[in-house]
């Protein structure tokens, strides 16, 4: 919709063009959530597609996205062989409620920013247990673990003028063999409920183990074990979350959204476990 | 900046924050839609370098250097894009608002995504269709079969302007001849559900540049008056004002301001100040009849109001034989309380309407209405001018569903025009549809019914609560029809029905597809279905046992006589056919699942009570071809198409020789609107009429131009064919022949819809999948059955919805919590199961060549045939719509624990 609010438009090419933050900016990548509610605060868009970043990079050390890389591009990623975790990718960009016409201007970056409980590039990101680099107003850098990145509904710990400049995934989650399950009220719609696990299964690994809920919670929990735990040990940890973490709103009711989440930690734990040493 | 839009050049400059949306329909390409404006709908979608976007999410500045097209630009010189014409082919539409973004997204899908529809077109939502026509569309399937009358499927007039972006919606006109200077539009709500305004400051909005007027309550007529729209006005309480100074509902508009753009608009109405004093309120309705409630409306009886002081806006009291007998001679009771929630129209044109004086000075408003004539005469009325000095109108419109039998546009509209003597245009935003229009009336049913062992009916007594919310729209006529032939249906001899319907301080309620049916049906049909569990007895046996055959009487609560006739009847058929299908269906259930089957049964009266009027004009042009005028609207019902069709069959031509104009207050003498499913049986019948009569006039100018009698004349394609000679039909055009025809909408027949379902039932996590869903219609003769199937469909699929995901949430305070698609889940493709329509063989004696109308009545059936399934899979007994997954699997679990029995590790599953 239009932002009739908004006066001014920068648009740089390079961090030095940043202009100084103001009181009603907001940084534009895809554009596709903030043109979809009205927003009378704002008065400047700040473009960040002029910078022109690569959208991703893949080595040895694991996969860097660009805050910018458009989840179209995400999904079209080929992940080298050795990367056991990457259907996850494809898996985490099929939950979005959006369609694909979406995908094609909306941007990783963008919806981990938006940290909304069932934005699956976070679900995708924290369960890889990535790293965001941002840029800090004073022309710094810093980096911080996604899971703690995202805060809460619309809320992110990102400060005025910051921005996040790309999402790191390491090589060694990427190895991992993962299991993906996904509730929603309705055939393909609003995730209610998303849990990842991955499990460090080759022998010659830690044998370690990460649980991670997204989209049933207000923010993303993580549980990490050196080694898979005994079922019922991950299922007391589960069942141990407060109620006052599971989200409520129109996309399920926190009770069903706790009763899915058990359920689906039991069926991880499950999938996982097969095949182990 | 330069922008390529469908191969044309553009210099312009957008604004910093405009999407490429409105930009793009600035330059005059109307065919990008507006259905969200949140990227939930699609139909704004566009390509950027062949790429589908949906062109309200995108910065129209990132457009620059990049080549835009829109449905206007997708065909080439060639002719129609191969999806376009595939679109004409299956038909794959009804009103054809979100048809530019369907086909758009559809022509860019590879045959990957083409094999995964679900997933492809996630991202495009259709109220109409029910989605299978778009499926066949894709599917490259043909359904339309050119010029063919009666019983065939004559395709839409309109098809080829859907496909291709030309047909103009209510809001495709440009800010051009009368039209110049066009002022926007934007209306100040309410933040509080029950408050007085004790003081409202405009000083700073009426500051804010290209404001023209700011409109308050001092500037409304002081009239009261209902937004829905009745044949007779006074079916309906005066309550309401353009703008008043007391606030009933969270989202009530409270002011408005017209100003030269959008934007200004929006800041001046943010500048308001208003002083509000809170007023207690009240959302319950049975709270709301408690002595010492919250009074909503302080009105005397002028308003016709039933109670005011107890909230009560009207109520049905009547009964019949003697329940307390009935239920004394009972051998098996039912007892139970069934609840529907607030759901909301969603058609994917909002309301809207574009307002401005004539040269000759009338009022003119080109509207989103399924009521010009009325609405008309509610203006003149409002604003006290002479009738003639009003013309309302509408081209296409974007779907209606009962929603705009309501004047809740086009008098705020009307009013500023005559303040400003400028044109002004409104159009609602998708959160003003959901919380500023109107929603079907939630209802709290509690249905008692009593039967011999024998399963034969003793006594039936339904108690209803319906919440009408703030204001009394429709709030009688819906209670009336609710209480009527959910019980009318079945023969029995003791029948009692209290109802009431409340005013509360949630949004106003009002008409909606079934107008109060839907509701009450889910109420006596699941009940039946547990009368039937008790006695043992099989649903379809027990109404075959029940059910109204010819010649019984038809009674729900009183025994005052009606026009309701046999003029034909195919229950019977309808039953037969859905037990016959899914008693053959013999797919495997899914392992782990819970699976089972069950249906319900639904009739209707063909026409609303007390009158229903339509008029019909047609004329012989000099070319030899036709004009009728009508006077009901299209708003996807496939009239316009089984209007051409009716008059062809009289005429004996092709619907191709017909020019149809329709919907406006200057065309014929009175129509009461395109609602209560008439567009067939009552403006059909005044089609009907005005051919025949044409026909007759034309055969004896004919015979007299030959010298021989009329009946040795008949009529032929362009020609009338007398005795062994052809006479062109050219050579009696200057004779100026023309015809009315009329219907008042009486006598009325009846049609009957039946559902079935064969449901599996998650245990663990209560997710419902519907296996197999079949709907048997009698609708008499069927005039295009491509389009009524659409109908059927896209009934069940709107059913659907209400049934197993949508609800309007109404928060602590009186708002409405998700005012968007992405908050409000109406189906989408992959909600929709395919539906198998089966229609009964009936011929009707009342409707225009033997037709019934079919297009509220399939909607009626379908939650009470799923709660019946559900039942029949998991026994736990649904009392409340919608059935989700996050309700129910609690009491699947606990229901399936019970039942199961001890695992046993001799037997395999």
């Amino acid at each position: 919709m239009d932002l009739n609010t908004v006066t001014a438009l920068a648009r740089p090419r390079s961090r030095a063009e940043l202009p100084p933050p103001e009181a009603g900016d907001a940084f534009v990548a895809g554009g596709t959530w903030l043109f979809s509610e009205p927003q009378r605060q704002l008065r400047r868009l700040v473009d960040l597609s002029g910078f022109d970043w690569a959208p991703l990079k893949a080595d040895d050390t694991g996969l860097t996205l660009a805050a910018t890389c458009t989840v179209a591009t995400l999904d079209g990623f080929e992940a080298p062989a050795a990367w056991r975790a990457a259907p996850l990718i494809g898996q985490c960009c099929r939950a979005f409620l959006a369609s694909f016409k979406i995908w094609n201007m909306a941007t990783v970056g963008g919806n981990i920013c938006m940290s909304l409980p069932a934005g699956p590039m976070t679900s995708l990101t924290t369960a890889l247990e990535g790293t965001c680099h941002i840029w800090t107003a004073d022309g710094g850098e810093r980096q911080l673990p996604v899971v703690e990145f995202v805060r809460g509904p619309l809320d992110n710990a990102l400060r005025p003028g910051e921005v996040l400049r790309a999402i790191t995934l390491p090589a060694r989650t990427l190895r991992r063999r993962a299991a993906f399950r996904r509730a929603s009220l309705f055939p393909l719609g609003r995730s209610g409920v998303l849990l990842i696990g991955t499990h460090d299964a080759a022998p010659e690994a830690a044998q370690a183990f990460t649980l991670t809920i997204t989209a049933a919670t207000v923010r993303p929990v993580q549980f990490t074990f050196p080694a898979l735990p005994p079922a019922a040990e991950l299922a007391a940890y589960v069942a141990a979350l407060p109620d006052a973490l599971y989200y409520d709103d129109a996309h399920g009711r926190p009770d069903w959204r706790r009763h899915m989440t058990q359920l689906f930690a039991a069926e991880i734990h499950t999938e996982l476990a097969e095949g182990r040493p | 900046m330069s922008f390529l839009v469908n191969g044309e050049t553009f210099t312009a400059s957008p604004r910093p924050g405009q999407c490429l949306r409105t930009f793009l329909r600035d330059l005059g390409w109307f065919g990008v839609k507006k259905g969200c404006d949140a990227g939930d709908c699609g139909a704004c979608t566009v390509h950027v370098d062949g790429r589908p976007v949906h062109s309200c999410l995108f910065p129209a500045y990132r457009a620059e250097g990049h080549a835009v097209t829109t449905i206007e630009g997708l065909a080439g010189a060639d002719g129609l894009h191969p999806m376009q014409q595939a679109f004409m082919d299956a038909q794959g539409f009804q009103c054809g608002f979100c048809t530019a973004g369907m086909v758009m997204t559809a022509a860019s899908l590879d045959q990957a995504q083409r094999r995964d529809l679900p997933a492809a077109l996630k991202g495009n939502l259709c109220r109409c269709t029910g989605y299978r026509a778009i499926a066949d569309a894709i599917a490259g399937i043909r359904h339309v079969e050119p010029n063919g009358g009666c019983g065939h499927n004559a395709p839409a007039p309109a098809a080829a302007d859907i496909v291709t972006g030309r047909a103009r919606f209510t809001m495709d006109v440009a800010p051009e001849g009368a039209l110049s200077g066009l002022l926007h539009m934007k209306l100040l709500h309410a933040p509080l559900a029950s408050a007085r305004i004790v003081s409202m400051d405009t000083t700073a909005a009426r500051a804010v540049p290209g404001v023209v007027a700011v409109l308050t309550a001092a500037d409304a007529p002081e009239h009261l008056y209902s937004s829905a729209r009745h044949h007779h006005p006074t079916d309906d309480v005066d309550d309401t004002r353009v703008l008043d100074t007391v606030v009933r509902f969270a989202g009530q508009r409270i002011a408005a301001v017209v100003a030269e753009t959008e934007a200004a608009a929006e800041d001046a109405r943010d500048r308001i100040e208003v002083i509000y004093e809170p007023l207690p309120a009240v959302f319950d309705p049975e709270a709301a009849m408690m002595p010492g409630a919250p009074q909503v409306h302080d009105k005397g009886g002028a308003s016709r109001i039933a109670n005011a002081a107890r909230n009560i806006v009207a109520e049905v009291h009547g009964h019949v034989g003697d329940v307390g007998q009935g239920f004394s001679d009972a051998e098996v009771l039912h007892e139970g309380t069934y609840e529907t929630q607030r759901v909301q129209h969603a058609h994917l044109e909002t309301h809207g309407a574009i307002g401005w004086r004539g040269a000759d000075g009338r009022l003119n408003l080109r509207s989103s209405t399924q009521t010009p004539f009325l609405t008309r005469d509610a203006l003149a009325t409002l604003f006290d001018l002479p009738r003639e000095q009003v013309r309302v109108f509408c081209e296409r419109v974007g779907g209606g569903f009962g929603g705009k039998q309501e004047m809740i546009t086009e008098d705020i509209v009307a009013l500023a025009v005559l303040k400003t003597g400028r044109p002004v245009k409104l159009e609602f935003t998708r959160p003003e549809q959901f919380s500023a229009s109107t929603t079907r009336h939630p209802m709290r049913v509690r249905v008692k019914l009593g039967a011999r062992r024998d399963g034969h009916l003793t006594a039936m007594e339904m108690h209803v609560v319906s919440d009408t919310g703030a204001y009394g729209n429709h709030a009688g006529g819906v209670l009336f029809h609710g209480a009527n032939e959910c019980l009318a249906l079945y023969r029995c001899a003791n029948k009692k029905v209290d109802g009431y319907a409340v005013y509360t301080n949630n949004p106003p309620s009002g008409a909606f597809r079934g107008y109060g049916l839907s509701q009450t049906i889910f109420a006596v049909e699941s009940a039946m279905d547990e009368l039937g569990r008790a006695l043992g007895i099989d649903p379809f046996a027990l109404r075959r046992l029940n059910v109204i055959r010819p010649g019984d009487p038809m009674v729900a609560y009183d025994e005052h006589p009606h026009d309701v006739e046999y003029g034909s009847y195919g229950l019977d058929r309808c039953l037969d056919h859905v037990e016959t299908v899914l008693s053959a269906d013999a797919e495997p259930a899914p392992e782990g699942w819970l699976v089972g089957s069950g249906m319900a049964a639904a009739m209707i009266d063909t026409i609303p009570p007390r009158g229903h009027q339509s008029h019909a004009a047609l004329r012989l042009l000099a070319n030899g071809t036709y004009e009728l005028k009508v006077g009901t609207a299209e708003f996807g019902n496939g009239t316009t198409t089984v209007h051409l069709q009716i008059a062809a069959t009289v005429l004996n031509t092709t619907p191709d020789r017909i020019r149809i104009r329709q919907s406006d207050t200057d065309h014929v003498a009175h129509d009461t609107g395109a609602y209560g499913s008439t567009g067939t049986v009552v403006a059909g019948l005044a089609t009907q009429r005005a051919a025949e009569a044409l026909s007759e006039t034309m055969l004896a100018a004919a015979a007299a131009r030959r010298g021989m009698s009329a009946d040795q004349c008949r009529l032929e394609g362009d020609a009338v064919l007398c005795g062994d000679t052809r006479l062109p039909l050219t050579e009696l055009a200057p004779l100026g022949l023309a015809a009315q025809g009329r219907a008042d909408g009486s006598p009325r027949s009846i049609a009957f819809n039946v559902q079935g379902f064969r449901v599996a039932v998650h245990p663990s996590t209560g997710e419902i999948r519907i296996l197999r869903s079949i709907h048997a219609a009698d609708a008499g003769v069927v005039v295009n059955p491509m389009q009524c199937r659409g109908q059927v469909e896209g009934g069940v699929a709107q059913a659907l919805g209400a049934a197993l995901c949508e609800r309007s949430v109404v928060d602590a305070e009186g708002r409405i919590a998700n005012p968007t698609f992405r908050g409000y889940h109406i189906p989408a493709f992959a909600d929709v199961p395919r539906t198998e329509v089966f229609f009964a063989e009936t011929t009707d004696r009342i409707g225009p060549l033997g037709a019934k109308s079919m297009s509220e009545s399939p909607y009626n059936p379908v939650a009470p045939a799923l709660a019946n399934a559900i039942h029949d899979a998991t026994g736990v007994r649904l009392t409340a719509t919608p059935f989700v997954a996050d309700r129910l699997y609690r009491a699947v679990m606990d229901a399936a624990a019970q039942q199961r029995p001890a695992p046993n590790p001799s037997t395999c599953p």
